[in-house]
């Protein structure tokens, strides 16, 4: 049996003191619902940088190898054509007029290759359920969520440490 | 926290906390529907139909429906291609561009800026597709095995190119727009009390909690689609000067047209902007989030692309002197003198001297000089395309070919009905979506909004 407690702060700049506070005491903050982005939240509660920007690359460059072999396929191998005396018949004498589209579909993938990981990775998809503590957290309020069975202290230090917090609304709930 | 010099003019007017931010956006999406919107939205919901019944009649008829001949193979309908395209720029220029400038003041007006560019890249769309004729065979612009038609397609030409860019450009724009959305709808799906709204827009939400890790992801996801949907918007309308500039007709073949064109369509772009956006403020009341700052910034963008693309007539102007080539200095002569020089003189009347307007403060800083000029910019930049096709090709290297445009009902009717299905998508996003990005906008509350800086001060 654990015990979540949903600390509400009614502005972001309280809950990013008090959650600075409650990591200074040693307390592990598990979760952040906020309905903007906070700035500074990320190194306190213990989040890495996401590597979604290193992915995009790989894409990127997945889409210009099969842009530039398909044309390659195409336009110089499968059927080289004399378009008005432009060169067709060797890739590097081509590639000039390669360089919109190998440019265009790089981005393609990169755009669309990076929002699917990042929808995957978040776990978002089109009639997913909303996971949110509360409404409240997608217009004004601020919840951050402590549980007992990721701290070491027990639920009643717990309690204290977070009630000396400028919080807006405790609510404690049990769960297995 | 970030913090303003207090000489800034502040971007958010009032008293506002998170809260009205969202009561402001959210609250007419869920009251009932204005009449002024239910009249509007009639009016340009029958010019669409009309739109639509013209170009079914075009396509059961053929492309001599249109004023074309085999002089002029080209007319309203890419000049509209053209028009549209151009103006969906300024949508990914605020969003994008501006996003890796990191100006604040882009965040009242992206979403409605994109949403413009979405619809007006599909408006575009439609020309090049209804212009093939025979619009059941569009599938062979894509890369199809050859065994299915007789060739592949030819990637040198940059017809294709730009089958490429657009569809780039309209899918990114679109994620881009979508990605954004998302957090945004979350909001609507935790206020909406009615049921079906509350499960449409819990769809539309994807789930969204706003975790810490997902705002994390999504910034970063934020600013490399912005990094590179800057170069893709560049090159978009780079490309769709290259359907000209590759040819070999006086007045088309020339250099100077990718960066004439991209900044010709960041001026219509934001020109068309600030015609949605003035009205869009006072129907939704939000005078507090899109005001005379907003506006003034918009302008001064204005200035600069309008200043490029007047100094870019000229230069045309002169070079097709200078070089000496007759073909080419008589394309121009042609132009400003010939039977289309009305249509030169409006683009120049138009796109060069109005914007020139906005040097001074109170006509940069009036709304209703501002949407006056906005609307001259439109119908300028419309001939400015008309201009470079038309006059350009009706009068041929051989005088025996010389012929002359004349648009039928066809032309004028479709024309119309593209700017009918515009509005129509613009005022249904209006009505069911957050026209203001919501979670942008609480970020730059408390830096850039009136009365937390006027706390600041004391």
């Amino acid at each position: 049996m654990k015990k979540v407690f949903h600390v509400m702060y009614d502005d972001d700049d309280k809950l990013l003191v008090a959650a600075r506070e409650l990591v200074g005491k040693g307390i592990h903050v598990n979760e952040v619902y906020s309905p903007f982005p906070i700035h500074g939240i990320d190194p306190v509660i213990g989040i890495k940088r996401t590597r979604l920007a290193i992915t995009s690359f790989m894409y990127a460059m997945t889409g210009l190898t099969l842009a530039v072999s398909f044309m390659w396929y195409t336009m110089i191998s499968d059927w080289p054509m004399n378009i008005g005396g432009k060169p067709s018949f060797s890739l590097l004498e081509n590639l000039p007029a390669f360089i919109p589209v190998s440019f265009e579909f790089s981005v393609l993938c990169a755009a669309h290759g990076m929002v699917i990981t990042y929808l995957l990775r978040n776990g978002t998809f089109p009639g997913m359920p909303a996971t949110n503590p509360d409404p409240r957290t997608t217009d004004n309020m601020f919840v951050m969520e402590i549980t007992t069975d990721s701290n070491s202290m027990n639920a009643e230090e717990l309690e204290t440490a977070i009630k000396n917090t400028a919080l807006f609304e405790l609510s404690i709930k049990e769960s297995k | 926290m970030q913090r303003e010099s207090a000489i800034r003019e502040p971007l958010i007017l009032g008293h506002k906390t998170y809260k009205d931010i969202t009561d402001d956006v959210v609250g007419p999406i869920m009251g009932p529907a204005s009449l002024g919107w239910k009249i509007m939205i009639t009016i340009s919901s029958i010019i669409a139909i009309y739109g639509v019944g013209s170009i079914l009649y075009l396509i059961s008829t053929g492309i001599g429906a249109w004023g074309l001949n085999k002089t002029v193979g080209w007319a309203w309908d890419i000049t509209n291609f053209v028009w549209w395209v151009g103006i969906g720029h300024a949508g990914t220029l605020i969003s994008a561009v501006l996003l890796l400038f990191r100006q604040k003041w882009r965040m009242a007006i992206n979403r409605s800026a994109e949403a413009m560019t979405i619809f007006a890249v599909i408006m575009a769309a439609v020309f090049p597709g209804i212009h093939m004729g025979r619009i059941w065979l569009a599938y062979y612009v894509f890369p199809l095995p050859n065994q299915f038609g007789s060739l592949w397609v030819n990637f040198n030409s940059p017809l294709l190119w730009d089958v490429f860019a657009i569809s780039t450009y309209f899918s990114v724009s679109l994620v881009f727009w979508y990605v954004g959305l998302i957090p945004d709808f979350a909001t609507i799906r935790d206020r909406m009390v009615k049921p079906l709204p509350k499960k449409i827009y819990g769809i539309l939400s994807f789930g969204w909690s706003g975790r810490a890790k997902h705002w994390n992801r999504f910034e970063e996801l934020s600013l490399v689609l912005a990094g590179i949907a800057t170069p893709l918007v560049f090159s978009v309308h780079s490309i769709v000067s290259m359907d000209f500039a590759t040819s070999v007709i006086p007045g088309w073949h020339t250099t100077i047209f990718p960066p004439y064109f991209v900044s010709g369509a960041v001026f219509s772009g934001f020109a068309m902007v600030q015609t949605l956006l003035l009205v869009m403020r006072k129907a939704y009341k939000l005078e507090d989030y899109i005001h005379i700052k907003h506006v003034e910034y918009m302008n001064i963008v204005i200035i600069v692309t309008g200043s490029i693309v007047g100094v870019a007539y000229l230069t045309e102007l002169f070079i097709s002197w200078y070089s000496g080539v007759e073909y080419e200095s008589y394309a121009f002569i042609n132009r400003f003198s010939g039977p289309y020089s009305m249509a030169y003189w409006t683009m120049m009347t138009c796109n060069v001297i109005s914007p020139q307007l906005f040097w001074f403060k109170k006509i940069r800083r009036s709304f209703v000089a501002t949407f006056v000029l906005s609307i001259v910019v439109n119908i300028g930049m419309w001939f400015e395309r008309y201009v470079i096709i038309v006059t350009s090709l009706h009068r041929d290297y051989l005088p025996s070919s010389w012929g002359e445009f004349i648009p039928t009902a066809t032309d004028v009717g479709v024309f119309l009905g593209t700017i009918g299905i515009f509005l129509t998508l613009f005022l249904s996003f209006t009505r069911f979506f957050p026209v203001l990005a919501l979670n942008e906008l609480k970020t730059i509350l408390k830096s850039s909004g009136e009365s937390y800086r006027n706390e600041q001060a004391k």
